[in-house]
């Protein structure tokens, strides 16, 4: 690809002031600049445009990808982080660069009003550059973006699996929402350690907040019991709804190895019996 | 050669694994579990196995193996302080290791141990 013209250049360097108000009027015009500062938006205007004149009066060919784009592809990714976490949409961000494009052609078409075949072949160049500068914004505001989430998805994960002592040697685990297999994982991982952590015997895992038991999540239930008991606990399945009940039986899934109960109240007994705890009520 | 040491205490024996385990260790230890089985007559075996941090399928099946051949020498077998993660994993391997009595610590599966013996 043919270099940026000498002329294109001294054009832009010539007329930074000009560019930069342009721009950023462009840059408020859509609302671009929401949450910012005026004097933060006009720093980093200039700091880019500085960043471009340079890269480009280096000689620098058009490939964003080189080594010479470095620092420019830093300060985007830099600008896109600290605008995803302004909460500024995908949009927003990435006019800051596009919005640029107005001022410079017409820049261009002023200077080079005597050469048309020139003056296509710059813009086209520019357009392009721009364009990939852009593109790369964009990339960098997603990824910022699915970090985001990710965090809160692993935050979801651990809030979602709260391991409650609710005796001496006695733990519970009242799930809420359905059982995936990620989710059952943590869940597992979460009670088998609280149960080395605390010695405790015996573990009620209640399931009322299960919406639905499917084949899936009946073999989630037989794993983490059958580990339960690996490690020399016992495990007691809770809060078995009229409608579970029936699914499981429906679906013909066997789990007979589990001790399941109705409700909380009545596994807490079970458990207290087998702990040999005496809670004075008459036989 | 390393070996894993089989210590008595009264009527059982007490089996520590502290090492890393590995196939031919664990061959020796059945060979060795089941003489001093006979040798003393004793009636229950705990295997200590909380210093075990991984297993692999033939570790797991070892710990079915003991199990059984010590039932058939009329010793009962309790393994105690499983860790969590080796639970998961034997757990996905499918060695749920049925008829093995399990405890979280060596007391505790003492204590059964003996409740287990007196009562069958």
């Amino acid at each position: 690809m043919a270099a940026l013209h000498g002329s294109t250049l001294e054009a832009i360097k010539h007329n930074q002031a000009q560019l930069l108000a342009q721009w950023v009027e462009a840059l408020e015009a859509n609302g671009a600049n929401r949450n910012l500062k005026e004097q933060t938006l006009m720093q980093e205007t200039r700091d880019f445009l500085q960043l471009l004149v340079d890269v480009l009066q280096a000689g620098s060919g058009n490939d964003v990808t080189g080594s010479d784009w470095d620092e420019t592809r830093r300060f985007l990714e830099k600008l896109s982080a600290s605008r995803a976490q302004l909460g500024h949409d995908s949009h927003q961000t990435v006019y800051f660069i596009f919005a640029l494009k107005g001022p410079i052609f017409s820049l261009l078409q002023t200077h080079f009003s005597d050469d048309p075949a020139r003056l296509a072949e710059q813009l086209w160049m520019l357009s392009e550059l721009l364009d990939t500068l852009g593109m790369h914004t964009i990339r960098t505001y997603q990824k910022t973006r699915e970090a985001v989430i990710k965090r809160q998805q692993e935050e979801l994960l651990e809030l979602s699996t709260p391991v409650v002592k609710l005796w001496d040697g006695v733990l519970a685990l009242p799930l809420i929402g359905t059982l995936d297999s990620q989710r059952s994982q943590t869940v597992m991982e979460s009670l088998l350690q609280r149960i080395v952590d605390t010695g405790s015997e015996i573990a009620i895992i209640d399931i009322t907040g299960v919406p639905t038991v499917d084949t899936l999540v009946a073999q989630h239930l037989l794993k983490t019991v059958t580990a339960i008991r690996l490690m020399g606990a016992d495990c007691i399945i809770s809060g078995v709804r009229p409608q579970i009940a029936q699914t499981i039986v429906h679906l013909g899934l066997d789990l007979g190895t589990l001790t399941t109960k109705a409700n909380l109240a009545d596994a807490l007994k079970l458990a207290l019996k087998r702990l040999g705890v005496n809670l004075g009520e008459q036989a | 050669m390393e070996r894993i040491p089989i210590l008595r205490m009264g009527e059982f024996l007490l089996v520590t694994i502290q090492v890393d385990m590995h196939d031919k260790l664990a061959m020796r230890l059945q060979d060795d579990l089941t003489d001093r089985i006979s040798a003393t007559s004793a009636r229950g075996v705990l295997l200590d196995i909380s210093a075990l941090d991984m297993v692999d399928s033939f570790i797991g099946r070892m710990i079915a193996d003991i199990a059984s051949l010590s039932r058939l020498m009329d010793a009962q077998v309790m393994v105690v302080g499983m860790q969590p993660a080796v639970a998961i994993t034997l757990v996905e391997l499918g060695l749920t290791l049925p008829g093995v009595s399990t405890a979280l610590d060596v007391e505790r599966g003492m204590q059964r141990l003996s409740q287990h013996v007196r009562h069958p």
